[in-house]
């Protein structure tokens, strides 16, 4: 089966968006996302990256052309997506266990329901030692781990992420890369994730988009074609390097422009 | 415990060497006893006219409690209503200010003459003068929450019922406390300056701020240090409940709240 038979998971036709009337941040954007990608926008500051991701949530709204996810509108299609942000966003008056369950909370699902999703994904992602604690109680990448786990909690099609792993030390950061890739071989979701980071990029990605700013617009879409499931080995071997050189020269060229 | 304790010796020395001071200007200067009593007298008159002076005490903490708790609930809904809208709060925000600048002073003959004397003009007193400080900081609390928070909450279809009490209320509670401290000091002061005029039905019975009054029309100097003592002891006593009730319900959460022997 080739990729046009898939339907695409998103879709942006002829994208504009516009802040205040005059500044443009997005121009004319086409693009295809499909089902079961791991795609990573990467460019400079103001390229627009998480103004992508506002706009796939529909959290914002384009100024002209059409988005589309799932087949459905942003909006509509919340649902099926999950958004992890920067900052773990956690509610510091909620326990660990009561920050995971907080979609399901919203959703409706009663307690023991809740609580049986909250568990397993809690597992997954290492903290069944930490249900009842705070969020103060917790470290950075810890937080980041509860902040993965409510996330995955309402069961998504698609997982946002805007540089959630920027605020975090670099061993950290290569950890969770690797627990997002295997949590992403067990539960199967359709990724769009945003950095600066060119090594996390090609970690990460089957399929970087290489941004321009001022206005953002796609500069260069490069496939990332290492096998899963990547490990930390991947980052040692001398292929991985010289396509994060490559991609590097590329997101320069980008800056540039 | 050790740590805890030596805060209090300390504060306890300070008083010695306060009482010491009064009595040594009472020898020095000798300053009749009604004009300044001794610390000895203002003692005695504590323990003889106990019944009278808790009394009073419990007069004006109902009349204060009762004001604070008003205002509690009252500030707490304005404070939801100037939630609603940047447009709402340029609006009607002047009028919080106007309560903050009014002299209490000033009101309390109005709402004497309109409610009658008694402890409910006292208790509309110290609602007033306590109502601002819990607007303020409530409103404050309930619009700065995180914006990534309720985008959080948008994109689980959060309705805004369960966007206000499950993300600005909670959001809001310390907040929320600075406030109730701040209100809390001054509702005693607003009952204790609402008695001055409205305190009493009956002659020679009454809250602290009419005893004062009264004890200073018979120059019983003793029994009003006494009063004063009192009035000192209920602002203490206020603060500390609401201290204790901030850290019952932050203490596990709240960064302000943890205390350094945890960290």
């Amino acid at each position: 089966m080739t990729e046009t038979f898939i339907a695409p998971q998103v879709e942006f036709a002829a994208v504009r968006k516009l802040y205040g009337n005059e500044r443009l941040v997005v121009d004319n954007l086409t693009l295809s996302i499909a089902k079961g990608e791991f795609v990573t926008f990467l460019g400079p500051s103001g390229c627009g990256k998480s103004t992508l991701l506002k706009l796939i949530s529909g959290l914002t709204s384009p100024s002209s052309g059409i988005i589309q996810v799932d087949g459905m509108t942003p909006r509509n299609a919340r649902e099926t997506v999950s958004y992890i942000f920067q900052d773990p966003t956690l509610l510091p008056w909620r326990t660990v266990r009561q920050n995971v369950g907080l979609g399901l909370e919203l959703e409706g699902i009663n307690r023991e329901r809740r609580w049986e999703t909250t568990r397993s994904l809690l597992e997954l992602v290492g903290l069944e030692q930490v249900v009842d604690a705070y969020p103060r109680e917790l470290s950075g990448g810890m937080k980041m781990r509860v902040s993965i786990a409510r996330a995955l909690a309402t069961n998504p099609k698609l997982l946002l992420m805007d540089e959630p792993f920027a605020a975090l030390d670099e061993i950290t950061r290569d950890r969770l890369n690797e627990e997002l890739l295997r949590l992403r071989e067990e539960q199967n979701w359709t990724a769009v994730f945003v950095t600066h980071s060119v090594a996390e990029a090609v970690f990460l990605s089957t399929r970087i988009f290489v941004l321009a700013a001022n206005p953002g617009r796609v500069h260069a879409v490069l496939p990332i074609e290492f096998p899963f499931p990547r490990t930390s080995a991947l980052r040692a071997s001398a292929e991985f390097n010289s396509v994060v050189m490559h991609m590097s020269r590329t997101l320069r060229e980008a800056t540039l422009q | 415990m050790k740590r805890r304790l030596l805060p209090l010796a300390n504060a306890a020395c300070v008083f010695a060497a306060m009482l010491l001071l009064w009595q040594s200007i009472l020898w020095i200067f000798h300053v009749p006893p009604f004009m300044l009593p001794s610390p000895w007298a203002v003692g005695r008159a504590v323990v003889a006219r106990y019944p009278a002076l808790l009394t009073s005490l419990s007069i004006t903490a109902e009349e204060a409690a009762a004001g604070l708790i008003a205002s509690i609930f009252a500030g707490v809904i304005i404070a939801l209503i100037f939630a609603q809208s940047r447009w709402v709060r340029r609006m009607l925000y002047p009028y919080t200010i106007l309560l903050q600048t009014v002299p209490i002073v000033a009101i309390a003959p109005l709402i004497l003459m309109w409610v009658g004397a008694g402890s409910v003009s006292v208790a509309l007193i110290a609602f007033i003068i306590s109502l601002a400080p819990i607007i303020a900081n409530t409103t404050q609390g309930l619009v700065s929450v995180d914006e990534n928070m309720v985008n959080l909450f948008l994109m689980h279809n959060a309705s805004p019922h369960q966007l206000l009490f499950k993300l600005r209320l909670p959001y809001a509670v310390p907040s929320l406390f600075v406030g109730i401290r701040i209100a809390s000091g001054i509702a005693v002061i607003g009952a204790i300056t609402g008695e001055l005029y409205a305190g009493s039905t009956r002659v020679g019975e009454g809250g602290l701020g009419y005893s004062i009054l009264y004890a200073s029309s018979q120059l019983q100097t003793d029994y009003l240090f006494a009063l004063v003592v009192a009035a000192t002891v209920l602002g203490f006593a206020f603060f500390f409940i609401v201290m204790f009730l901030e850290w019952y319900f932050l203490h596990r959460w709240h960064e302000s709240a943890r205390t350094p022997e945890t960290d």
